[in-house]
C-alpha cells in the first residue's frame, strides 16, 4: 500500500472546534462601524468640536466676555479669526464657549432623558399588566402636552433661566420616547426563551433585569442616544433664539445667532459661523447614529 | 430522454464582513425530462444556493457567481439573458416553490389576484379569464371551494393550503422545470404527505422536470428518482435512489443514512452520527471536504482534492477510496440500525 | 426500570384567552404519568399544545385546572423556597438554540447562571465546574470565553443542555431540543442526551414532531392532538399496534428512508387540516377527519383508557 493510502488517525474527531477568532458584540459592532466610512467622518469632527469647546475659549487670546468697543462688528481677520459682534466680543471665543454650553446641554438632556426613560420603560415592562398600563397613560399624556408650553411655564414658575432649568424643561417630557423604545424592546426580550430558561433556573427577577434585559437594550439605547443628542441641541438653540434660554453674558449657539440675527444683513459672519456649528454638530450627531444602528442591528448579523 | 437543464461548473461566492465564502464550488449536474432530482445535503452545504442560481435569484452582490459557471436551459445560457429574457424564463419556463409559504405571498392581494397575475405577466390574457384559470389551478391542486377561496388572502389560509396556492402559481404558466426548495420542512408530516401527493400528482400529469432541495431522506426515498448529496459546496456523490440508497460509495452518504433512525426497524441501537461539525466556508479547504470528519480518511484525502469516478451510467463519486490503491472498505450501512445491541 | 412516577399529571388544564369570548385549550385535560428514569416522548402537530404542556409542567406557565406533582408535591401551589428546590430539580431544554443563549454572555456566563443560583462556589471551583459541564457534552474549555454567535446550532444546543445540568437536575423537558438541527447533528444530539441519561440517570420529558426519532430515544410515547392525550403507551407497541385513528394516520404520514419500503406502502390519507384550537366543540376533537367517526364521537369526548395493559388510548372505537 501507497504511503498516501495509510489512513490517518483525525484527531479531535470526538471534540467540538473553533476554527475562528473569538469576537464580543462590541468588538463585532466596532468592526462593522469602522467600515462605515460617513460615521467615521462624524466622529472626527464630533471630536475636533468637543477638543475646540474646551480649549477653544482660551487659545484666541481674547476672553469670551471682553467688549472692545473699538473693535466693534470687525469682519474675520488675523486678530479676531471668526470677527467680532456688535459689542467687540471676539466671536471665535464665543462660538466655542457657546459650544460647551450647547454640547453641555445636548448631552446631559440625552444622558437624563435615557437614564429615566431606560429606568421607567423597563419597570413598566417588566412587571407588565396593569402596573404598564397606568405608567404608558402617563407617558401618553406627558407626550401629548406641547413642550413649548411646558418650557415657558417651568421657567416662569421657577422664575430661572440657568442651564439646570433649561435641562429640566427639556427633559421633563423628553425621556418619554425612550421609556416607549425601551419598553417596547424588552417585551419582545421577555419571549425569548433564555428569559424563560433564566426563570426556570431560579434567577430572581431583578437579577434577570440587570443581566439580560438591559445589556440586551443596549444597543438600542445607544442609537436612542446618538439620536437624541441633536434634538436638545437644536431645542436648546430655539428656546435661546426666542429669548427663554441662556441669558448673556453666557452664551449658546442659540443665543448667538439670535444676537447676529438682528445685523445679517450688514455682518452675515455673526450667523455664519454659529449656524454652522449647530447644523454640523447635528449633521454629526445624526450621522453617527445612522452608523450606530447599522453596527449595533442584532438582525444584521450573520 | 434529453437534458432540458445542464448546470456545468457552478461557482458561487458571497462576500461578508468576515471574507468570501466559498457557497458553491464547482457543481455540475444535468436533469432530463419528467425526472426528479433530488439534492440532499446538510444546511450550508450549498443546495439551496444552487437552486437560486438556476433561477438568477441570487441577489449580486452579496453573491458572485464566478466566470467559468454554466447554466444551460434548452441551450440557453441563463447566467447570459437579458433582464426581459430572465422575467419570462422565470415562472415560464422555471419556477420554484419556497420552504415558507407566508413569506413568499405578498400579504395584501388576495391569493386570485396572485395567480392571476402571474398569468397576465405571462400569458397575456385577460384579468377575467385569468381568474377562471386561477379557480382551475386552485382545483388542481386540490383547494377545496376553489370559487371562494381565491376571495381569501394568505394569512386566513394555514400552512398547507398556502403552500399549495404557491404550487399552483408555481403551475400557473406550466413551466417545465419546477424547484422545490424544502417544500414540506415548514409542514407536519400528515399535511407533508399530502403535499408530496399532489406533486407525485402533478409530475405525472404534467410531466415536468423536478428539482427538490431536502435534507429529508425519506421525502426522497418516496419522490425522488436521481439523488444528488453535496456537502461543503460539493457534489460528493451522485445517483439514481437505488444507487445511493442500497449502493452507496461516499462515507458522508453512508453516514446521512446511519444518522436517521427509522421508524419501521425495531431496535434501540445508538445512532451512528457524524462526529464534528462542517468545515467553515471561509477557510481555504485543502484535499477532501470531508476529511475532517471522516472515519476512513486517509494521508491524501487531507491533500489532494478527489476525482470524481464513475461507478455506473449513473452512479458517480469522489473519494480517495474508489482508487485502486485505496484499502478495501466495507459500506457499513445497517440502516436505522438492524444491528441488534 | 422502576415503576415509581417521578412525575403525575392529573387532568391538567391550560387554556389562554384570545380574545373577547375566545378560549384557546392548549391543553385540555390531560392525564399522564412519568416515570423515574424512563424517557417518555411527546409527539403532535403544531398547535397540539405539546410544548404548553412542558411549560406548564414546569410551572413556567402558571395551570388553568389540574395538577401536575413532582415527586408528590403540587407544583403549582409551592412556597418560594419549595419552588427554589423545584427549579433545582427540573431543568427545560429549548427548541431555539439560537434564542435559547443571552447573546451578550460568554458561554461560561450562560452556564454559571444556574450554579451562582443553587451553590455557593469559590471562583475556582465554579471555572472547573463549568469545564466539567463543557467535558460532559462533549466540549472543551477553549468554549468558555466564547460568544453563541461563534457557535454552530449543534454546538450551541449542546450548551443549551450543560446549562440544564450545571444544577444537577434529576428531570429534564427537552422542548423539541433537536428539531431545529440538521440530521446528522441531530443524532449528536440524541446520542448525547441518552449518554447523559445512562450516566446520572435522568428522566425526560422528550417532545418532537418527530416521530421517527421520539420512537428512537423513548420508552413511551403519548401523542396528542389538539390539546388532548389520544394514545400512550410503550414506543415499539405503539409503532406496531397503534390504536388511535389519528395515531395510525400519523405513523402511515411518516416516509421512510428507503425507497423500496416507501414503493409498497399504503397510506392512510387523513384528509383537511388541523382544526382551530380556538373554541373548539364538544366530544372528540379529532372526528372531522376521523375515517370511523360514530354519532357519539361527536358528542361525548373520550376518556383515556387502559385498553391493554400499558396501552391507553382515548377512543370510543375501544371498550
Amino acid at each position: 500500500m501507497e504511503t498516501a493510502f495509510r489512513p490517518v488517525a483525525v484527531e479531535n474527531k470526538e471534540k467540538e472546534v473553533i476554527a475562528r477568532e473569538s469576537v464580543s458584540y462590541w468588538k463585532d459592532a466596532w468592526r462593522r462601524l469602522k467600515t462605515n466610512k460617513v460615521a467615521i467622518v462624524a466622529i472626527f469632527i464630533l471630536a475636533t468640536i468637543v477638543i475646540m469647546t474646551i480649549i477653544g475659549p482660551s487659545i484666541s487670546g481674547h476672553d469670551y466676555k471682553e467688549i472692545n468697543s473699538s473693535m466693534i462688528n470687525q469682519r474675520p481677520s488675523v486678530e479676531h479669526w471668526f470677527g467680532t459682534d456688535a459689542l467687540g466680543r471676539d466671536i471665535f471665543s464665543r462660538v466655542w464657549q457657546g459650544g460647551r454650553i450647547s454640547m453641555i446641554i445636548g448631552l446631559t438632556g440625552a444622558l437624563i432623558a435615557t437614564v429615566v426613560g431606560s429606568i421607567y420603560g423597563s419597570i413598566a415592562a417588566y412587571f407588565g399588566g396593569r402596573v404598564d398600563t397606568i405608567m404608558m397613560r402617563i407617558v401618553e399624556i406627558l407626550i401629548s402636552l406641547p413642550y413649548l408650553i411646558l418650557v415657558i411655564l417651568i421657567s416662569i414658575i421657577l422664575d430661572s433661566r440657568s442651564i439646570g432649568t433649561m435641562l429640566l424643561a427639556l427633559t421633563l417630557a423628553g425621556w418619554c420616547g425612550i421609556a416607549r423604545l425601551v419598553r417596547g424592546q424588552m417585551l419582545q426580550l421577555k419571549q425569548q426563551e433564555f428569559i424563560m430558561a433564566a426563570e426556570a433556573l431560579g434567577v430572581k427577577p431583578w437579577k434577570i433585569i440587570v443581566k439580560h434585559l438591559i445589556p440586551n437594550c443596549l444597543g438600542i439605547i445607544i442609537v436612542a442616544i446618538s439620536f437624541d443628542v441633536p434634538g436638545y441641541i437644536f431645542a436648546e438653540a430655539f428656546l435661546s433664539y426666542i429669548g427663554l434660554g441662556i441669558q448673556p453674558p453666557g452664551t449658546s449657539w442659540g443665543a448667538l445667532a439670535s444676537a447676529a440675527q438682528q445685523t445679517f444683513i450688514f455682518h452675515p459672519y455673526q450667523l455664519f459661523f454659529p449656524a454652522l456649528m449647530i447644523g454640523l454638530t447635528m449633521l454629526s450627531f445624526t450621522l453617527l447614529g445612522d452608523g450606530l444602528r447599522d453596527a449595533l442591528d442584532p438582525k444584521l448579523r450573520q | 430522454m434529453s437534458s432540458i437543464l445542464e448546470v456545468k461548473d457552478l461557482k458561487v461566492s458571497f462576500k461578508t464582513y468576515a471574507g468570501e465564502v466559498k457557497a458553491v464550488r464547482g457543481v455540475s449536474f444535468d436533469l432530463k425530462k419528467g425526472e426528479t432530482l433530488a439534492i440532499v445535503g446538510e444546511s450550508g452545504c450549498g443546495k439551496t444556493v444552487t437552486a437560486k442560481a438556476i433561477l438568477r435569484l441570487l441577489k449580486e452582490p452579496p453573491a458572485i457567481i464566478k466566470e467559468g459557471s454554466q447554466i444551460i436551459f434548452n441551450g440557453e445560457n441563463v447566467l447570459k439573458m437579458n433582464k426581459k429574457r430572465l422575467q419570462h424564463f422565470r415562472g415560464g419556463d422555471i419556477s420554484m416553490i419556497f420552504q415558507d409559504p407566508m413569506t413568499s405571498l405578498n400579504p395584501t392581494m388576495t391569493i386570485g389576484n396572485q395567480i392571476a397575475e402571474s398569468l397576465i405577466i405571462h400569458k397575456k390574457i385577460k384579468k377575467k379569464q385569468a381568474i377562471n384559470e386561477a379557480i382551475r389551478l386552485l382545483e388542481i391542486v386540490n383547494i377545496p371551494n376553489a370559487k371562494e377561496r381565491i376571495k381569501s388572502y394568505p394569512h386566513q389560509l394555514s400552512g398547507g393550503m398556502r403552500q399549495r396556492v404557491m404550487i399552483a402559481i408555481a403551475l400557473s404558466c406550466s413551466p417545465k422545470i419546477l424547484i422545490a426548495d424544502e417544500p414540506t420542512t415548514a409542514l407536519d408530516v400528515t399535511i407533508q404527505a399530502q403535499i408530496i401527493e399532489l406533486l407525485n400528482e402533478l409530475k405525472r400529469e404534467f410531466n415536468t422536470s423536478v428539482v427538490i432541495v431536502t435534507h429529508d431522506l425519506g421525502v426522497v426515498a418516496n419522490f425522488a428518482d436521481r439523488v444528488q448529496v453535496m456537502y461543503a459546496g460539493h457534489v460528493i456523490e451522485t445517483g439514481n435512489k437505488y444507487e445511493i440508497f442500497y449502493e452507496s460509495k461516499h462515507p458522508y452518504t453512508w453516514a446521512l443514512l446511519n444518522s436517521v433512525p427509522r421508524l419501521d426497524i425495531e431496535c434501540k441501537a445508538e445512532l451512528h452520527p457524524l462526529k464534528g461539525t462542517p468545515p467553515d466556508l471561509i477557510l481555504p479547504l485543502e484535499g477532501c471536504p470531508f476529511a475532517s470528519r471522516c472515519e476512513y480518511a486517509m494521508e491524501i484525502c487531507l491533500e489532494k482534492k478527489p476525482e470524481e469516478t464513475s461507478i455506473t451510467d449513473s452512479h458517480r463519486v469522489s473519494c480517495w477510496l474508489q482508487d485502486p490503491r485505496a484499502p478495501k472498505v466495507e459500506r457499513p450501512i445497517n440502516l436505522g440500525g438492524t444491528t441488534n445491541e | 426500570m422502576s415503576k415509581e412516577k417521578l412525575v403525575e399529571i392529573i387532568n391538567l388544564k391550560k387554556y389562554f384567552h384570545v380574545g373577547r369570548n375566545e378560549v384557546l385549550k392548549a391543553v385540555d385535560d390531560v392525564t399522564f404519568e412519568i416515570r423515574r428514569g424512563e424517557t417518555l416522548g411527546l409527539v403532535g402537530e403544531s398547535g397540539c399544545g405539546k410544548t404548553t404542556c412542558g411549560r406548564t409542567i414546569l410551572g413556567i406557565y402558571n395551570s388553568t385546572d389540574g395538577q401536575v406533582l413532582y415527586n408528590g408535591q403540587n407544583v403549582h401551589k409551592m412556597s418560594s423556597s419549595e419552588k427554589v428546590k423545584f427549579k433545582k430539580g427540573a431543568q427545560i431544554i429549548f427548541q431555539d438554540p439560537y434564542a435559547s443563549l443571552d447573546p451578550r454572555m460568554t458561554i461560561g456566563e450562560i452556564i454559571a447562571e444556574g450554579i451562582d443560583v443553587h451553590f455557593k462556589l469559590k471562583e475556582s471551583e465554579r471555572i472547573a465546574r463549568i469545564d466539567d459541564l463543557l467535558e460532559k457534552v462533549g466540549m472543551n474549555s477553549d468554549f468558555r470565553s466564547r460568544f453563541p454567535h461563534e457557535l454552530s446550532g449543534g454546538q450551541r444546543q449542546r450548551i443549551g443542555i450543560a446549562r440544564a445540568l450545571a444544577v444537577e437536575p434529576d428531570f429534564i423537558v427537552c422542548d423539541e431540543p433537536i428539531s431545529a438541527l440538521d440530521v446528522s447533528i441531530q443524532a449528536q444530539i440524541v446520542n448525547l442526551l441518552i449518554k447523559l441519561q445512562n450516566q446520572l440517570g435522568l428522566t425526560y420529558l422528550f417532545i418532537a414532531h418527530d416521530l421517527s426519532m421520539v420512537k428512537h430515544i423513548s420508552d413511551r410515547v403519548g401523542v396528542m392532538y389538539l390539546g388532548s392525550l389520544v394514545e400512550i403507551t410503550e414506543s415499539q407497541e405503539l409503532y406496531r399496534k397503534p390504536l388511535h385513528p389519528y395515531t395510525k394516520s400519523l405513523i402511515s404520514a411518516i416516509p421512510i428512508p428507503d425507497p423500496k419500503v416507501e414503493e409498497e406502502r399504503q397510506r392512510i390519507k387523513l384528509e383537511g387540516e388541523v382544526p382551530s384550537p380556538i373554541n373548539t366543540p364538544p366530544g372528540c376533537k379529532f372526528v372531522k377527519r376521523c375515517s370511523y367517526a360514530m354519532d357519539i364521537c361527536g358528542k361525548v369526548s373520550p376518556e383515556l383508557k387502559e385498553v391493554e395493559k400499558d396501552h391507553f388510548v382515548a377512543c370510543h372505537l375501544y371498550k
